[in-house]
């Protein structure tokens, strides 16, 4: 869908009023020379790159490294909108987290009948050697990212949930870093609650999870793919910021029962590994013989007790779409709540009369696969050429299990600055969430992703989306 | 620490030593061929041997001279010993272990990079040349500085000196054993001005050339050189001071630890014999060989370092 007047955007009303979480800024924006904040704009780019705080981009071989455009305007959300979120975001991360262990225990939403027993045989994410498991602390996703979109002021729905490893949080704290360097008058003037906890608070999750084994302070550490991944920069700023070791699957052993790194006096072992290695990858003895990046036996460990992996392998069984269209019954089920966070309407194509449905308003719909993600393998209707949605028909056709379908939401929009002055554009939120056996800690606000492209949809860093800013308000 | 990290500061600075004494060396042939036209051939021709590149040259270039060698020296990705390549390969280590570097040595490595991925990117002119070796040494001076000033006296910092040292050791030995036969005694005497800019060069290509003259006044000889560039402890890149700073480097490390290391033993007897020797017995028993079995002992105990240490297994 492209860009209509009727769009809601986050900064002005109707008439062209400022919306009052965005007074104090618009009033200071409203002062500034726009030739300076271009040049501060230009400034923050340099910082970036100095900083190092790149991506890789895959199948690119001479520019590897980019840089994920930065906007220099905040999104500024209201404490009390923000409070509403967070106990919805809580409510639906406890569920996923509950879940996960009925999956893997007793499956009691399956006897109960409210999903259907398919939508795990078939899934791929569910990992049978995690029958009977007990996580340490019974936390089996520790780090979560509720992807969010708006459609008016109090309509926000749940787009995705990422309970395997959800990356961007570095942005998230790079980006308030940025911004605090290069406007420290307009934190001075306007209150915007904190999120630079982040990684203490990652380091209390992960050493609250430690395993039995584990005697004394815990010894954490963050398993990358390497240097090549595209999200290394992050691996390697989490690691820094926690004071946790970063290790490749080279660095490790399984040794007496324990996984042990190789340090320069030998063999140590660790007590808690934070995985940024998916599932398939993380121990060639137990899953994909060929991976080179993971730990051989590390999951025999893991059952025995002798270390903690976050997020415990075999959470992707939660967070695929096909998973998601159940998820309001999810919630239900397991907290005995109504949920406060909506989802989107969706239409899962292996049904034979949403089948239909989606095939005769393809140009209407978004259409995703089941395991899709970053923002490939989608189609979205009205943008869409008549050779893609005839390219999709027939995918849809071979194989409807693989796909939803989505009406295309009105996403919210905020402005950009650019050459001429602000402009709206389309945006999602991420916000992250932290689950200890104790307690959940939700960061205030999140990482917002920005479709830079005007009418665009896309959020994602690797189809041309940027950052910003989130702002949540002080009481 | 992690043994993969150990390795990857070692490295790290070696590379940037390395990129160091490439720009000293280009800035030295190119200073005799501007003075010494007649010389030029072979001086570049010493130039590409002392880099130990001569075969990768060769293979590339039909021709010993400056446009060639200085593309090759600087700019060709290729050739493993070209500051674009080791910075780039200086930096894909400092990424490598990011955590253990302050944001200061990052940051300065990263935009060493930067800057020189940018002064590189085209064929350097002759009239820029001075400029481009000037920022290169600048860089990697930056860097060291960051190291210097902010970083915790510790195995890390340990670590990062010992692949500065142990690179820096092993060009020193390297520049001496190309130029050795200038430096022999049966040609000393004849001290053709041919020879005394042969002795600057070598001077000069370990920045050396004042430090010589505050120490030695006027009298410019091979034998003071030589004693000058492989036993004087006060001089910075001196094969005796390297070596001084690599068994400092190792002994903590062995306390650190609370165990002495093969690498410590290794290096305290290669520095004991070093201090044995008068400068005129290792003239008599032969330059060469003594440098020749000096590089082996280094490339040796870089070995044993990577060993002891666990870099990689």
């Amino acid at each position: 869908m492209s860009e209509s007047k009727n769009d809601y955007d986050e900064m002005f009303g109707g008439a062209g009023d400022v919306r009052e979480p965005y007074r104090e800024y618009h009033d200071w924006v409203n002062s500034e020379d726009p030739g300076q904040l271009l040049r501060k704009s230009a400034e923050a780019e340099t910082f970036f790159r100095r900083t190092g705080i790149t991506f890789n981009v895959y199948g690119d071989t001479e520019n590897t490294e980019r840089l994920i455009p930065f906007d220099v305007v905040p999104r500024i959300l209201s404490a009390w909108q923000w409070s509403k979120l967070a106990r919805g975001i809580e409510q639906r991360v406890r569920a996923i987290n509950a879940f996960l262990y009925d999956l893997y225990h007793q499956q009691e939403i399956i006897k109960a009948g409210r999903i259907p027993e398919r939508l795990i045989a078939e899934n791929s994410a569910f990992e049978p050697k995690m029958i009977g498991v007990n996580p340490p602390g019974g936390v089996y996703t520790h780090i979560v990212g509720i992807d969010l979109v708006r459609t008016d002021d109090n309509e926000f729905f749940v787009l995705e949930d990422n309970a395997r490893t959800p990356s961007g949080v570095s942005y998230m704290l790079e980006n308030r870093e940025t911004m605090m360097q290069m406007f420290p008058e307009l934190f001075s003037r306007i209150p915007v609650q904190n999120v630079g906890d982040y990684p203490k608070n990652l380091r209390r999750t992960l050493a609250r999870s430690a395993p039995s084994a584990c005697n004394g302070r815990p010894t954490i550490a963050v398993l990358t793919p390497g240097i090549h991944n595209s999200a290394y920069f992050e691996h390697s700023f989490l690691a820094d910021q926690m004071g946790a070791e970063l290790v490749e699957g080279h660095d490790l052993r399984v040794i007496d029962g324990r996984v042990a790194m190789r340090t320069t006096r030998g063999y140590e072992p660790i007590d808690v590994i934070y995985r940024r290695v998916d599932d398939e990858y993380l121990d060639p003895m137990n899953f994909n013989p060929d991976s080179m990046l993971g730990v051989p036996g590390i999951l025999d460990v893991y059952r025995s007790g002798g270390i903690t992996i976050a997020n415990a392998p075999g959470t992707g069984v939660a967070d695929d779409k096909a998973v998601y269209s159940y998820m309001p019954d999810i919630v239900e089920f397991y907290t005995g709540e109504t949920p406060i966070l909506k989802n989107v309407d969706t239409w899962r194509c292996s049904e034979p009369d949403s089948l239909a449905y989606v095939l005769d308003n393809l140009e209407e719909l978004v259409v995703k696969e089941v395991h899709g993600s970053g923002g490939y393998g989608m189609l979205i209707g009205p943008t869409a050429s008549k050779r893609e949605i005839a390219r999709f028909r027939k995918l849809l056709k071979n194989r409807p299990e693989n796909y939803i379908a989505q009406p295309t939401l009105a996403l919210s929009t905020v402005p950009i600055l650019t050459k001429a002055g602000l402009a709206p554009r389309h945006v999602d939120l991420r916000p992250f969430v932290l689950v200890s056996p104790d307690r959940i800690d939700i960061t205030p606000g999140g990482l917002t992703r920005v479709a830079l492209k005007k009418g665009s949809l896309v959020v994602n860093s690797s189809q041309g989306g940027g950052t910003k800013d989130t702002w949540v308000l002080e009481d | 620490m992690l043994g993969k990290s150990a390795g990857g500061l070692f490295w790290m600075f070696r590379y940037l030593e390395r990129s160091e004494n490439l720009a000293r060396l280009l800035e030295a042939g190119f200073r005799i061929a501007l003075t010494r036209s007649s010389a030029a051939t072979s001086e570049w021709q010493s130039v590409i041997a002392t880099a130990g590149v001569t075969e990768g040259f060769v293979a590339r270039h039909s021709e010993y001279n400056a446009p060639n060698v200085v593309d090759f020296l600087l700019r060709d990705r290729d050739n493993t010993s070209s500051v674009r390549y080791v910075i780039e390969q200086a930096r894909t280590n400092a990424r490598l272990v990011r955590t253990a570097l302050t944001r200061e040595v990052w940051e300065a490595t990263n935009e060493c990079w930067m800057v020189l991925d940018q002064a590189l990117q085209r064929p350097i002119r002759e009239r820029d040349l001075p400029s481009v070796l000037a920022t290169i040494k600048q860089q990697s001076t930056l860097v060291r500085g960051t190291l210097v000033g902010t970083m915790l006296r510790n195995d890390i910092y340990n670590f990062a000196r010992l692949g500065t040292f142990i690179e820096r050791t092993d060009n020193t030995a390297r520049i001496l054993d190309v130029k050795y036969y200038v430096l022999l005694p049966s040609l000393s005497h004849i001290g053709s001005s041919l020879d005394n800019v042969q002795w600057e060069t070598i001077l000069r290509s370990v920045s050396a050339n004042r430090s010589y003259r505050w120490l030695n006044g006027e009298d410019i000889n091979p034998t003071s050189i030589a004693d000058f560039l492989i036993l004087d402890r006060s001089m910075p890149r001196s094969i005796a001071h390297c070596m001084e700073e690599i068994v400092d480097n190792l002994d903590q490390l062995s306390n650190r630890y609370g165990e002495r290391s093969e690498c410590a033993e290794q290096a305290t007897e290669m520095f004991s014999k070093l201090d044995r020797q008068p400068i005129d017995s290792i003239l008599a028993s032969g330059l060469h060989e003594f440098l020749k079995g000096f590089i082996q002992d280094t490339g040796q105990l870089s070995g044993q370092i990577e060993q002891d240490y666990r870099f990689y297994s």
